[in-house]
Order: structure tokens, then sequence, then C-alpha cells
């Protein structure tokens, strides 16, 4: 399914800060959050690339930003060849056509006061010239693509269940024929035989429309199982990239290792039987990240040289990128 | 062994504006000394409000427990009055909660929140209470306890509250500890960490456990018995082992099924249940997975199944067709 020769977006070098502000008269800027620090990527054409982290690593910082929802503070974010940076007000719009979001929160993304209709053909108002006609049909389509029955177009949220919002807002992202989705937790806040479904029916939209998926999700398990390849940040940084195989048999960054072993596994012989590698503490600040490796406050295979030096984010093996001084000996 | 907590035909109700919502529908199952009982389900079953019921937490009105009984060590605490039953709370039995922030007094210090259990049910004096605090902090993994019994709970990040709730739930030694989704709040790596705690205490202090969850993968590692929860009533019952392997009802098949596995081929799809589960204030007459089951007959839709017993009486189904599911539940 992946093209790898196709490169849709190229993330590169990106930083993105949120300063922090004292004082009441004069205004200084004393230090930054540093959310999003330094990560390049690259994400082709027809794949789903999914972002791992857990809560304050930066990854729906990232995809907000490939999005242009934030400024970046510094790096490029290349969409199709054209460096978003350089575009102005009116061409960053029609850009937008381009790229569509999925949220978390599907009670919270969806406008009580609009109608499913006219929700989901908010997009064609803004970026079409279709008449009212048109409009309607291409709506109860969608509506007939993501599941939902045509006629519901006149309800509103509150009379649909969690996983039913959920596909009102994939229907909304799909409206202008988007290249990109960026999909910010779409299952977390469904029960299990819900997220099913919602997964499922992505799947199945990638394959007939021949989508490109950026899937951010805390859950490794659900990430492993939509992506084809597999990001694993820490505190701002990739700690490792690769595809999905790959980054299951031979993790190599002591992080992911750690975040396999934590994941439940539904099988009570296999639960019991594996090792598992319990990290120490919590995540630090993002304020002030540890000097060195960022993991080196809970990493256990840390050394002198982690708490001096940043390790390089390099390419290890073909196509397996991790940033760890040691991860050689992982190399089996 | 007489049982720790036995509970009959448990049924709660709220009584709302729009009907009466039947959350727990006859309920029925005993726990004994030292199990580690799962308890799953998808939003809506019952599962946190049978636990509400057994402590005893529910609103009354709108709420009620419209009958049962619920015997733990040798008396009904449906028939206890308000005061011994403020007793059983906290000192037979302590619950965790799922979300730490907004179970802790914010306005209180951590130590104080403990000392104030201890003082109560124990009959501490004050330093007493303090110094078994600074134990049971330490106990829980939390560092330099003696110096963090004094924070306020905001100062304590997401895991270490609930090490906090956890360390407060033990202070009296309870016959009993109900854990209402205690992870769910927290990343898998702390999720791991609250896990590995509770396993090692349950089998340092040998009480019960009793955890609440919708995840089958959190439950699988550390669970002696599964009670699976549809709409108030419990669908399947047996040991890990073979709710897991020889899973019998088509709701728990389904729930595995849309579970994806870490080590799963690629290319694997997921088996999603269809539709959604059904209002609790218009319950269907026969079994309440009818309209979502892919193995549903008229029978299903006249008569309800009651849980019955499959080919060993430690597990049990209320499913008519599970001798035709039988077998088929191995992944």
């Amino acid at each position: 399914m992946t093209s790898e020769d196709s490169v849709l977006v190229q993330v590169q070098n990106l930083k993105k800060y949120f300063p922090i502000y004292k004082g009441l008269i004069v205004n200084k800027h004393v230090n930054d959050v540093k959310a999003v620090d330094d990560i390049s990527f690259d994400v082709y054409k027809g794949e789903t690339l999914g972002l791992v982290g857990e809560t304050g690593c930066g990854k729906t910082t990232v995809g907000r930003t490939i999005l242009h929802l934030y400024r970046p503070t510094s790096g490029k974010i290349i969409f199709g060849g054209i460096n978003l940076a350089d575009l102005g007000e009116n061409e960053m719009r029609v850009m937008r056509r381009r790229m569509q979001m999925i949220f978390q929160d599907p009670y919270a993304s969806l406008n009580p006061r609009m109608t499913v209709g006219s929700i989901i053909s908010a997009p064609l108002d803004v970026h079409t010239s279709a008449n009212r006609k048109e409009k309607q049909d291409q709506v109860q389509e969608l509506l007939k693509i993501v599941g939902l029955n045509p006629d519901f177009v006149n309800r509103y949220p509150h009379e649909f269940s969690g996983g039913q919002r959920q596909r009102i807002g994939i229907a909304r992202a799909l409206a202008l024929s988007p290249d990109l989705i960026i999909c910010d937790e779409p299952i977390s806040s469904l029960d299990v035989s819900i997220q099913a479904q919602v997964v499922n029916l992505l799947e199945e939209l990638q394959e007939r429309l021949g989508l490109t998926y950026i899937f951010i999700a805390h859950d490794l398990s659900m990430v492993r199982h939509i992506s084809n390849r597999m990001v694993v940040m820490y505190l701002g940084k990739i700690m490792e990239l690769a595809d999905r195989n790959e980054i299951y048999l031979r993790p190599l960054h002591p992080y992911t290792q750690a975040l396999m072993s934590a994941v439940p596994i539904p099988d009570p012989d296999k639960a019991r039987n594996r090792q598992r590698i319990l990290l120490e503490g919590d995540i630090p600040s993002p304020v002030n990240p540890p000097i060195g490796c960022n993991f080196n406050t809970r990493c256990p295979i840390a050394t002198e040289e982690c708490f001096k030096i940043d390790p390089e984010y390099r390419e290890l093996t073909p196509k397996h990128f991790v940033a760890c001084h040691h991860a050689e000996q992982f190399i089996k | 062994m007489e049982p720790l907590l036995s509970i009959n035909n448990l049924k709660t109700r709220f009584h709302t504006e729009d009907g009466i919502v039947k959350a727990v529908n006859g309920v029925s199952y005993s726990m004994k000394v030292g199990e580690v009982l799962g308890v799953v389900g998808e939003s809506g079953c019952g599962k946190s409000v049978h636990a509400l019921s057994i402590m005893r937490l529910i609103q009354i009105p709108p709420g009620e427990i419209e009958s049962g009984e619920i015997w733990f060590d040798g008396r009904d605490l449906l028939k206890l009055d308000n005061n011994d039953m403020r007793h059983v709370r906290g000192r037979d039995i302590a619950m965790v909660f799922q979300d730490p922030m907004s179970s802790l007094n914010p306005v209180y210090t951590v130590g104080f929140q403990i000392c104030e259990a201890l003082m109560l049910h124990k009959k501490m004096n004050k330093n007493e209470a303090r110094h078994r605090a600074v134990e049971l902090l330490t106990l829980v993994g939390i560092p330099e306890a003696k110096r963090r019994l004094d924070n306020y709970p905001h100062q304590f990040s997401g895991g270490m509250r609930q090490r906090a709730m956890i360390a407060m739930a033990l202070s009296c030694e309870p016959k009993l500890l109900i854990a209402d989704e205690p992870t769910t709040a927290l990343d898998v790596t702390i999720q791991a960490q609250i896990i590995n705690l509770v396993v090692k205490l349950q089998e340092e202090l040998g009480m019960a456990v009793m955890w609440i969850t919708h995840d089958l993968g959190i439950v699988a590692e550390m669970a002696h018995t599964i009670n699976v929860m549809y709409a108030g009533y419990i669908i399947e019952r047996g040991n890990v082992r073979d709710i897991y392997k020889r899973t019998l009802h088509p709701y728990t098949f389904g729930l595995l099924g849309s579970l994806p596995v870490i080590d799963e081929a690629p290319g694997t799809k997921l088996i999603s249940i269809p539709g959604l589960p059904p209002d609790l204030i218009d319950l269907p007459k026969g079994c309440p997975f009818y309209v979502r089951c892919t193995y549903r007959v008229d029978q299903c839709k006249f008569e309800l199944p009651p849980l019955m017993e499959s080919e060993s009486s430690q597990h049990t189904v209320a499913c008519w067709r599970w001798q035709e599911i039988d077998g088929k539940g191995t992944k």
C-alpha cells in the first residue's frame, strides 16, 4: 500500500515552543514549554503513520503544527512540495482543503446548535461554490460512506452516541476529499466495541479513497494495528521511528521497549509469563527537560554520557531511526 | 470456607425524569477471601453502580437498591444502619476511584487525609497516625514520604495521587479493596507501575481485590475470576483462563475480537460488534444482547437467558446457545 518514493509531507527540524510570561507590569518572557523540540520525519502517500507517546510528549502539537493551526517556532513543513511557511493566508486556506483533522472528543468538536447536515456541509460552504442541491446530495453521500442513515441530516449532535458522533466528524473531514487526515486520538473516548467499529471504518475508507493518515494515540496496540510505520515520542522528541513490525520485533530504544512491555495483553498465559520493564518515576516537565538525553531520568541503561550529550537521531539500520547512545546493543 | 462477599439478586435503579434506569438487574455472585475478581464491561453496563451499591454509596433518591442481599463477613450490608455502615466503609471495604484528582480533597494535605481515616477507624492518636501514614506512603512507592505528607494533592503527579489513594485505602487493612478503573486516567507506563503495586500488596496483605475495568487486557494479568457485565447483567463468569481461552458468550467473544493485540499478524481485521448497547430505561424482554448478536434465534428475543452452568460449575454463562460457541473462543 505504501509507495515509498512519493512523499506527501516532510517535517524538517520542527520546533514548537510555547512561551511562558511572568510579571504584571513588565511582561517578561521567562521560559518556554518545549512541546516539540527539533523533530524530522516524512509521511508517504497512502500510508498510515502512527504517533505514540504518553501525556505531554508533544504528539498532538505535532499534528496541529503540521496543519499550521500552530505556527512552528522554527523548522519546515513541506506539504506536496510546498513549504507551508511561504504561503499567505489565502493560499494557506486553499491548502487546508487538502488536509483535515478528526478530533479526540466527539462531544466537544461538533457544534451542538448545528444540524448534522450543516456541520458536514460547513467545509463545502467555505471552500466550494456548490449550490444547495449539490451540497445536500454530497452530505447524504458522505453520511452513507461513514455508515450513518442519510435521513439523519436534520438531527442534532446530542441525538447521537459517541461512536456515531465520531462518524459525523469523519464525514466532515472527508467532505473536501483531502489527501491527508490527521486523526488525533479519534477513538480514546469510545468504548472498546465501538473503537473497533471506527477503526475498521477508517481502514476501509483509506483503502477506498487512497487517504494518508497520521494517527495519533497513546494506545500502542491500536496504533500498531492501524499503522504502516510508527513514531515513538517522548518529551517533545522522537525516540524511535520504524516499520510496524520492525519496531515490535526489534525495538532499539529502551523507552520503546518499556512502552511495549507495559501494554496490557488480553491473554492470561502470555500476560503472566512476560518480562516487564518497569519504568521508575514520572515524565519530567517539558519546561525544564533534563540535560543530555530527555529520557535519562527514567532510563534503565543510562550512563554518564546520557546525562551530558543529547543523543543524535540517526538511521541505525535501514529505515529504522533511533535517538539513543546505546541502541547498538539491541540490534540482534 | 465461608465466602467473604456474597451478593444475592442485587437490583439497583435510578428514578429519572425520562423513566426508571435499570442499572443493575439481579446480580448474584460470591468472592472468596484473598480472591482477585475482575469486573469487565463497557460504559453503562452497571459495573461501577454495582460496586457503589456494595459500599452503599448510591445516592437515594434518585437511586434505589430495589432488592437483594449483600452478605459481607456474616452481615447483610443492606440491612445495616448508617452508623454501622460507616464503620464498614474504609475499615472493612475500601475503594479507589478512577479520577484521583477529584477524589482527594484539594484543601487538605495528603497526610491529613490519610491520618483522618487512621484516627477514625484505628483510634490512633495524631503522632501514631502520622507515623503510620509515612509507612503507607513508602509502601506504595512514594519517595521522601515524610516530606510528601505535608504536600497538597495538586503537588502530586497523576500516578502519585493514585498511589496516595491506594495508601489511604490500605490504611486500615481492609478485607476487600474495590478498585474502580484506577488506571484509566493514567499513562501506560504509570498504569504498569500501579498494577504491579496492587498485585504485590494483594499478595503481601492477602486482601481480596475487585478490579473494575473496561480493558480485558489489564485483568488478564492479575485476576483469578472474571465477571463480564452487559446492560446490568452478569453475562459470563468464570476463572480467568476459561473466559479468555474458552469464551462462551458472544459478547465476550466480540469484546476480545475488537481488541488489537500487540503481537498481531499484519492485515488482521478487528471484529467489531455492530450496533449499540440497549437503553437501560427500555430494556428488551429477552436477551439484552439480542439486537447485536450474530447467534440470535427467536428464543433469545422472548426469553431472558439466566446465568447457567456450562460443563464446569465454575464457568457460568447467560446465553441459550453457548454450546455452539464453545470451542470457537480460542484465539
